[in-house]
């Protein structure tokens, strides 16, 4: 018989080593259906491995993809951080992204210098709207923000078509859903010569590290701890609970409707209803990987980044689906939980007359 | 009575991690008996009993239970249900009652074959009301549990425990929500199914009623028995010693002439969502130098009493004012700001934050404090050599300021929340259930550090179940009923445990 009994500390070791080993444990799992796709799993992951870092473009392009995921991630992380279940990031990202696509594509008559902070903050504000509504819904009728956030995203989209093909759409397009285009002085700078990899990247490195810090050396961070690890205390403490909830859910929704604004005026420079393939969601899970550290959420979304490019590659290489990114993405957000529990609990085998291990 | 063995535990020891809750420990139990379990909080009474009815497995030892011949034989360990099919019962200290449900269907929970298609209620009943004839543990059976009151609610724990034949009823601190006269009552109950050949052990802090009711007592200390004796040999001194390992000083107090009213309570009404926050037009004075005990049995509104001087809750109707300066819109941050140092009911979910370090949750009552933060950074040099300070002061110990406060022990997290609040010298304090669940020594320590206050000049008041308690530290006593607050003119136990239980005019 197997028991369960809770752990008087958890080894300090487990920190670090439950997200390396999630990851380590998730290739091993997902290489039995490559396997069964008849591919030589060694011979598969290094085509993966090389797809991220076997040429210069490779490794900018995975950087591209884990710019939008590092943000919507600290939006995830931040909010979790306070129990606040924010699953709304795909939505305020798209919120973001139409600020970003209205003010940037020429309504607004303002000198090159100035359009793209504007554009940023906009963007963040759109996001941050699309978070604090929900959260003021929560803390005075008492309505699930899990509930609320998530099905906000599916209203946001369905706005977001009917701006595409309205207000929004580009007369240029041909009739086609698509925005018109940000200006050029409204974009994102490019990292490098001929690469997709933009400034985006630069401020969500930047706004990693000040989440870091500020979450542990600021009056703001330790009421943002003390509220998500026992709101009753914090409370009874003087906190004002509710502030400090509006507080993070206006900074989660900004990471995510900067995500939004750095994809599409870093990356795309027009919006289209296909603008992200989840990554609001996919946030969540770096978020969770992550261990909620904001400095973690840079290395989770690397990863989850290299996994998502690399598959990519690899599919064209041996003829596997890509799906197998998503497995390995979410065989390691398992393995992330199940470690979870074993750092707070150990188990125990026994046999049936109740010998001790 | 015979002096036939029930139960022997042989050699038990458990160890969590370092810490060692149970070492070597023996115990028999004869058939008819009441045996006392005492010791301090984390002498580790309740592992042990944990252990015999399967909820931890020991890391050595065995356990025998006689079965319905009175053989012994050795209870596979680990195994609640092996434990409950040996006879043996256990009632928690925190019920384990589906408050919806009727006694009834209580009492038969899980005890009924999962794939049977009709339940023969009408069997059950029988069954029960013959234990209650027996035993005379009255409690109606067809109301939802959560109306009942608590000493019916703890019968009906007893009759779950007797209605799934148990021999053997281990009884978790079972009047520590009872008053006086509930208890006397459980305990003449106790004493009728004796007769019957049931055997008991009961675990309790309270040396009165272990003196009163058992016949053996069992002393455990850091997890080993120091001693074990007949009840007839015991008295109150010479076990309290052996609890501590040491004399425990009475608390010496000086005489004051109470002083300035501190605080005042006019008129405040709670329309709570409950009978324990629910409070009826409420005056109260408390005046400086001196410790107002507000006695009452659990859920008579101390709660409410206690949410409205704590800022949680806008009271309905009435004012509250500290120092003649009425609070305006009240919230704990305003409370703390005028002056009322607040020790929570429930320290671990209202006192401290478990995950975060302990210097941190000796600041986090004054994080505007610009020894705390300069421009919203937090100082933390100065936060942790102020919390070593405090620490060393108040003698919290722990793995450092540093560790989660959740590794402190109950008695260090009560230290750790006394040193936050008495370090403002507060102009009231409000002390709520503050030493329940302590040990001898830290329990003799929160009194002393109120008594402390209200020689500087501070007002307390004490909200305590422990009738002994308010006895031995205030200086005027209140007693809490239904949401009002009714003066004791006088000190003396019996007359004040009747006016708990409402028998008074």
């Amino acid at each position: 018989m197997i028991r369960i009994e809770p752990r008087a500390q958890t080894p300090r070791a487990f920190a670090l080593g439950i997200p390396v080993l999630s990851a380590i444990v998730a290739l091993a799992l997902a290489a039995i259906p490559l396997i069964f796709a008849g591919a030589n799993p060694i011979v598969a992951y290094g085509e993966m491995f090389k797809g991220v870092f076997g040429s210069l473009f490779a490794f900018s392009e995975m950087l591209t993809r884990a710019t939008p995921l590092m943000f919507t991630g600290l939006a995830a992380a931040l909010a979790f951080r306070a129990k606040l279940w924010n699953i709304g990031a795909e939505g305020q990202l798209y919120l973001g992204a139409m600020a970003a696509v209205a003010i940037g594509s020429g309504v607004l008559d303002v000198s090159g210098v100035v359009l793209l902070p504007l554009i940023i903050v906009c963007g963040a504000a759109a996001g941050a709207v699309g978070m604090a509504a929900p959260t003021y819904l929560k803390v005075r009728f008492g309505a699930d923000e899990v509930v609320t956030t998530l099905l906000l995203n599916f209203i946001i989209l369905i706005f977001l078509q009917m701006m595409l093909e309205g207000p929004l759409q580009d007369p240029m397009s041909l009739g086609w859903p698509q925005s018109a285009p940000v200006l050029d002085h409204g974009m994102l700078p490019p990292l490098m010569e001929r690469m997709r990899v933009h400034s985006g990247l630069i401020l969500a490195l930047v706004l990693a590290g000040v989440a870091q810090f500020m979450l542990a050396r600021s009056v703001w961070g330790f009421k943002l701890r003390a509220v998500g690890e026992n709101a009753a205390a914090a409370r009874h403490a003087g906190i004002n609970v509710k502030r400090s909830l509006f507080g993070v859910a206006v900074i989660s929704g900004g990471l995510a409707g900067l995500a939004g604004v750095s994809e599409v005026a870093g990356l795309k420079g027009y919006l289209t209803a296909d603008l992200s393939p989840g990554f609001g969601y996919t946030g969540i899970v770096v978020a969770m990987l992550a261990g909620l550290s904001p400095m973690g959420v840079v290395v989770a979304a690397l990863f989850i980044a290299s996994v998502f490019v690399g598959a990519d590659s690899m599919s064209r290489a041996m003829g596997v689906s890509s799906f197998l990114a998503d497995l390995v993405v979410s065989m390691s957000l398992l393995c992330v939980l199940i470690g979870g529990f074993l750092a707070k609990y150990r188990i125990i085998r026994s046999n049936k007359a109740g010998a001790t291990s | 009575m015979t002096d036939s063995t029930v139960l022997k535990l042989n050699g038990l020891s458990k160890r969590f991690g370092s810490v060692v809750a149970n070492d070597d420990v023996s115990l028999t139990l004869n058939k008819g008996e009441v045996l006392a379990l005492l010791g301090e909080n984390g002498a580790g009474k309740t592992t042990l009993m944990n252990m015999l009815f399967g909820h931890y497995l020991p890391d050595a030892g065995s356990v025998d239970v006689a079965d319905e011949e009175g053989t012994l034989r050795a209870l596979p360990l680990g195994h609640p249900q092996a434990a409950l099919g040996a006879g043996v019962g256990m009632v928690h200290q925190h019920f384990t009652l589906a408050e919806n449900l009727n006694a009834l269907d209580n009492i038969t929970l899980g005890s009924e074959p999962l794939f049977a298609l009709k339940r023969d209620r009408a069997g059950a009943r029988r069954k029960i009301e013959g234990i209650i004839e027996r035993s005379g543990l009255n409690a109606p059976l067809n109301v939802p549990v959560g109306r009942l009151t608590v000493g019916e609610r703890q019968r009906v724990e007893i009759l779950k425990a007797l209605y799934r034949d148990a021999r053997i009823l281990v009884l978790d601190e079972p009047t520590a929500v009872l008053t006086p006269q509930e208890a006397d009552t459980l305990f003449e109950n106790i004493q009728a199914m004796t007769q019957e050949g049931l055997s008991v052990i009961f675990i309790s802090h309270k040396l009165r009623e272990v003196l009163a009711f058992s016949d053996r007592i069992a002393v455990l200390r850091h997890g080993r028995k120091v001693g074990e004796m007949a009840t007839s040999e015991a008295d109150e001194s010479s076990i309290a010693r052996m609890m501590v390992g040491a004399d425990t000083p009475k608390v010496a107090r000086a005489e004051l002439a109470p002083g300035q009213p501190v605080m005042q309570l006019a008129g405040i009404s709670l329309a709570g969502r409950s009978k324990r926050d629910t409070l009826k037009e409420v005056d109260l004075t408390v005046n400086a130098h001196e410790i107002l005990g507000v006695a009452g049995i659990s859920g008579n509104g101390q709660g409410g009493l206690a949410r409205v001087i704590s800022g949680l809750v806008h009271p309905s109707a009435g004012r509250i004012s500290i120092d003649d300066r009425p609070i305006a819109k009240p919230s704990p941050a305003a409370m703390v700001k005028a002056g009322i140092g607040r020790i929570p009911e429930d320290r671990h979910h209202e006192g401290i934050v478990g995950s975060m370090s302990m210097a941190e949750n000796m600041v986090i009552e004054r994080l505007d404090d610009p020894e705390v933060q300069r421009f919203g950074l937090l100082r933390h040099d100065e936060i942790r050599s102020h919390a070593e300070e405090l620490a060393q002061e108040y003698d919290v110990r722990g793995p450092g300021v540093t560790a989660s406060a959740r590794l402190l022990s109950g008695g260090n997290i009560q230290k750790l929340i006394l040193a936050r609040v008495f370090e403002r010298a507060p102009r009231l304090i409000l002390a709520n259930q503050p030493t329940r669940g302590l040990d001898m020594g830290a329990a003799a320590e929160v009194g002393r550090r109120l008594l402390e206050a209200r020689e500087r000049g501070a007002g307390v008041v004490l909200i305590s179940e422990d009738l002994d308690e308010i006895l031995g530290l205030a200086d005027r006593i209140v007693v809490i009923r239904d949401g009002t607050l009714i003066e004791a003119a006088t000190h003396d136990r019996e007359t004040i445990g009747l006016m708990m239980a409402g028998e008074t005019e």
